[in-house]
Formats: C-alpha cells, structure tokens, sequence
C-alpha cells in the first residue's frame, strides 16, 4: 500500500507529467507564467482545487449514479474554483488581479477533471488525495520551470528579483518581448517535452501510421 | 455499499443532485459572505492606493512603506455635478443623501435617475452611460490652494472598460500623473498602460490646447522637437487601439461632458 501511494505520488512528476505525457492543462500553462510569483499562486489554487475534488468525489463516489457523473463532478469542481477565487481576492489582491480569468478557468482545466474521472471514481479518498497531489505536483513543476525560463529571459528577473540587469535600468541585458508573449510557452513547453522523451524514450508514442514506400508506377 | 441497480434509480440521481446542490451552494455561499468585507476592503485600499500613485504620493516601485489610510487624508474629497457643472457643497451632497467617500459611480451610472444615456457624438469614451455625480480628490498645500486634483475616468479600450484616475496640477492643465486599476486589456499589449514606464511619460503634458483637449496618444515616439511635443504621449507598440482608447476617455472626462468646465471653475 505504501509503495503504491508512493507510486500514485511520484509517478506524475516525470514518468506521467500531466502537461508533458498527458498534454493537459497548456491553456494555464501558456497564459500564466510570464511571471513566478504568479504562476507559483496558480500552482497553490489547482493544488487546493485538484487534491480536495479528488477527496469529495472519491468520498462519494460509490453514490454518484453514472448517468449524471460528470455534471456532479463539475459542480463540485466549480464551487472549489470559486471559494479559491473568493480567497485570492480577500487574502493576494494583487496577484487575484494578475491572475483575473484563469483562476475561473480552473473548472475547465482538464487535469482537474481528468483525475476525477479517471482517478477518484475508482480509488478510494486517501489515494485519491495523493494522487491529486502528485498530479498537482507534476503540473507545478512544469508550470515553474516554464514560469523560471519566461521570466528570466523576458524580464530579467526571478519572483521581482533583478538577475539580469536590464538595459532600460542601466545594465546590459536586452529582454526577449518574444517570452512575455503566449507563443513562447508553446515553444517551452515543446521543448520541455522533447528534453523529458529523450531522457525517458518510453513516453515516446508508437506512430499511428507509417509512410508507406513509393508505389506509383512511373510512365516511361 | 449501495447495490449497483439502486444507485442508478431515478430517485437516487435526484437525491445525489440536490444533496451535491445544496452542499456546494452552502460552501460557495459563504464563502463569499464571510470573505466579503476583507474582498471590499481590498478594493478600497486598492483604489485609494491608485488616488495616491496618480497624485504621486506613493511609488509602488520603490518598496517605502507609505501608510495608505494615513497618506489618504490628506485629500479632500468633493462631489461634483457634471450636469450642472460645478462642485458641490458638502452640505448639497449630503441633501442628497451621497457620500462621497463611498460613493459608487459605477452603480450610479446605472441608476436612471441620477445618469444618463450619452448620444453617439457625445460618447466618445464608449461608456453609453454617464453617472451625473461624480468623486473629485483635492490636494491642497498650506495656504488652501489646489495644487493637485485627482480625477476618476473610464473609457473603453480594446476589449474592456479601463478605469482610472488621472491627477492634474494646480495649474488645472498640466499632468502630474496617470494609473489604471483596473482593464481587462491584452497583457503584455494594451496592459502595458500599467508599465510605470509608459506612465512616467504623462506628468508635465498638458491637456488644453486653445481652449479644447488636445492630448493625444500618437503612433510611434513624441520627438521634443515637435511643436506639439506637450500635447503627445508616445503609442504603445501593439496597442493602437487600447491607445486610442486611452486618448478618447481623456478627451471625454477633460471635455465639456466631464470635468472640463469644472477644472475651469477650480482654476477661478
């Protein structure tokens, strides 16, 4: 049993990441990582959404009737999305402010919903909440290195702290606009991905068809 | 455990939904009630904060620690009519039953009664409706004269209702500052009229220009050696539009509509 939670716990991380194997939750991924401080706050509130849905569905899960699974699975998904919004905004005004739709967002984020169903349905509260947790995990550290990368380059800083003193400020470092803009998520995350593959050639997917030799006969 | 055939009847889905209804109502409800005076109060200190930062009384980059409650009373706040055109008296804004200190100008201007509809040519701002009172913060030095004035303005960008305040000398004409506290434009785009370096270029414009408004945002960089170098502030790249809204609020609250009649009447 331990060396199965320990499992459900670590295994996200690398092995399963929920961005780099199951490609979930890039949407987040790319809008909120411009900065640390923010992307480390998103990382908190799917942490506190992703381990607590876990827990309730997997507490109910032996009552939930299949039929209206998902609409139960979201409703409770939702209404941790709002209490966490709800506290962002009483407790880090500022950050709630930076962060505005994406805390919403949450209840579309798939990882969210993909552990509930493909996790918590089955398993019972305890595990459940470890493998939120792990799931949260793998998702942060994706979300922090590409935050580390976006943030050092296109602004020269780590979490507000100047690291590479700017040009505008008196020092020689030129910012990339191109890091502070979406698209370079999409190229990070790539990246990310491609570095996790050649470490890990397991991840790598059969490819679903194969480009078949030349056939056409040629007219002479 | 329940047997599987029961869990599905049409009786347990009822039950399963309301029971997760009404749990997940009970949690979200209050939430919001116990957090709601903190939330309020954040936007308070947040909005008082933006007053401050426009008058230049608080530079959020430097880390001092400014007591904002204690630095906000050094304003005095006054209700104008922008119908009428004029400031009004504590005593007339207390007939009316508004206090300007928690004074809601979004709620007014949906209020019939004290707003109104802006026609196609008067609403250059795009906010359609124009609340007739509205919160003014002066600043006033030893002697009692004006020497800042902080004014409330809204107007629409790209893709949202930017809000701010903009504060102007005693001079009635000249910028000192400008902030934005809340929009919901492009980040990285048009959110960059948050950058204090794009606000830093506002203090020491001017707005009129022969008796009109005639700041605006041009395309590209205000060189100082055009005529109209008090009157331009330098576009942001990749947000012409957010810029153009920025422009049209100005033109708007500084016009004949807004404050301007009011600023004249302040320079008395």
């Amino acid at each position: 049993m331990s060396a199965n939670a320990k499992e459900v716990l670590m295994n996200p991380i690398f092995n399963n990441n929920p961005i780099g194997l199951q490609i979930l939750g890039i949407c987040s991924a790319l809008a909120v990582t411009t900065k640390m401080s923010v992307a480390l706050v998103m990382c908190l509130a799917l942490t506190f959404v992703l381990t607590l849905s876990n827990v309730f569905i997997s507490l109910i899960r032996n009552q939930i009737p299949s039929s209206i699974r998902i609409i139960v699975q979201m409703t409770i998904i939702a209404s941790l999305v709002i209490v966490v919004d709800q506290i962002l905004a009483a407790v880090a005004y500022d950050i709630s402010k930076q962060l505005s739709v994406f805390v919403g967002l949450i209840i579309t984020n798939c990882i969210v919903m993909g552990r509930a169903e493909a996790f918590a349905m089955q398993n019972p509260p305890g595990l459940s909440f470890i493998d939120g947790l792990g799931n949260s995990l793998g998702y942060s550290a994706c979300l922090m290195a590409v935050a580390t990368i976006r943030e050092l380059f296109g602004s020269g800083s780590l979490f507000g702290i100047e690291i590479l003193p700017l040009v505008t400020n008196g020092g020689w470092y030129s910012p990339m606009g191109l890091m502070l803009l979406p698209p370079s998520a999409f190229f990070i995350i790539g990246l990310l991905i491609w570095a996790l593959r050649a470490w890990k050639p397991e991840q790598v997917e059969e490819p679903d068809y194969e480009i078949g030799g030349h056939t056409a006969l040629s007219k002479v | 455990m329940s047997e599987p055939k029961n869990k599905e009847s049409m009786k347990n889905i009822i039950l399963v939904s309301l029971a997760v209804c009404f749990a997940c109502s009970i949690v979200v409800s209050s939430a919001a009630v116990f957090l709601k005076p903190q939330r309020i109060a954040n936007k308070d200190l947040d909005r008082n904060r933006n007053i401050l930062e426009a008058a230049g009384l608080y530079d959020k980059a430097s880390g001092q620690q400014v007591n904002i409650a204690e630095q906000f009373e050094k304003f005095e706040i006054r209700l104008v009519d922008l119908q009428e055109k004029r400031v009004l008296s504590d005593l007339e804004a207390s007939d009316l039953g508004i206090d300007p200190a928690s004074y809601d100008q979004r709620k007014a201007a949906k209020d019939p009664d004290i707003s109104k509809v802006l026609t196609t040519q008067e609403d250059i701002a795009s906010i359609s409706r124009r609340a007739r009172y509205s919160t003014v913060y002066l600043l006033k030095d030893d002697a009692g004269e004006i020497e800042k004035v902080v004014l409330p303005l809204h107007g629409y960008g790209l893709w949202s209702i930017l809000y701010g305040f903009i504060a102007i000398k005693g001079d009635m004409n000249t910028v000192s500052g400008i902030t934005f506290y809340e929009h919901g434009e492009t980040a990285g785009l048009g959110g960059e009229v948050d950058n204090p370096a794009w606000k830093a270029l506002w203090p020491g414009k001017s707005i009129y220009k022969d008796g009109d408004v005639g700041l605006r945002v041009i395309k590209g960089n205000a060189s100082p050696d055009n005529a109209n170098f008090d009157y331009q502030i330098d576009g942001l790249s990749g947000a012409t539009l957010t810029g153009k809204g920025v422009e049209n609020m100005v033109s708007y609250w500084m016009g004949d509509e807004g404050f301007g009649p009011i600023l004249e009447d302040l320079r008395g």
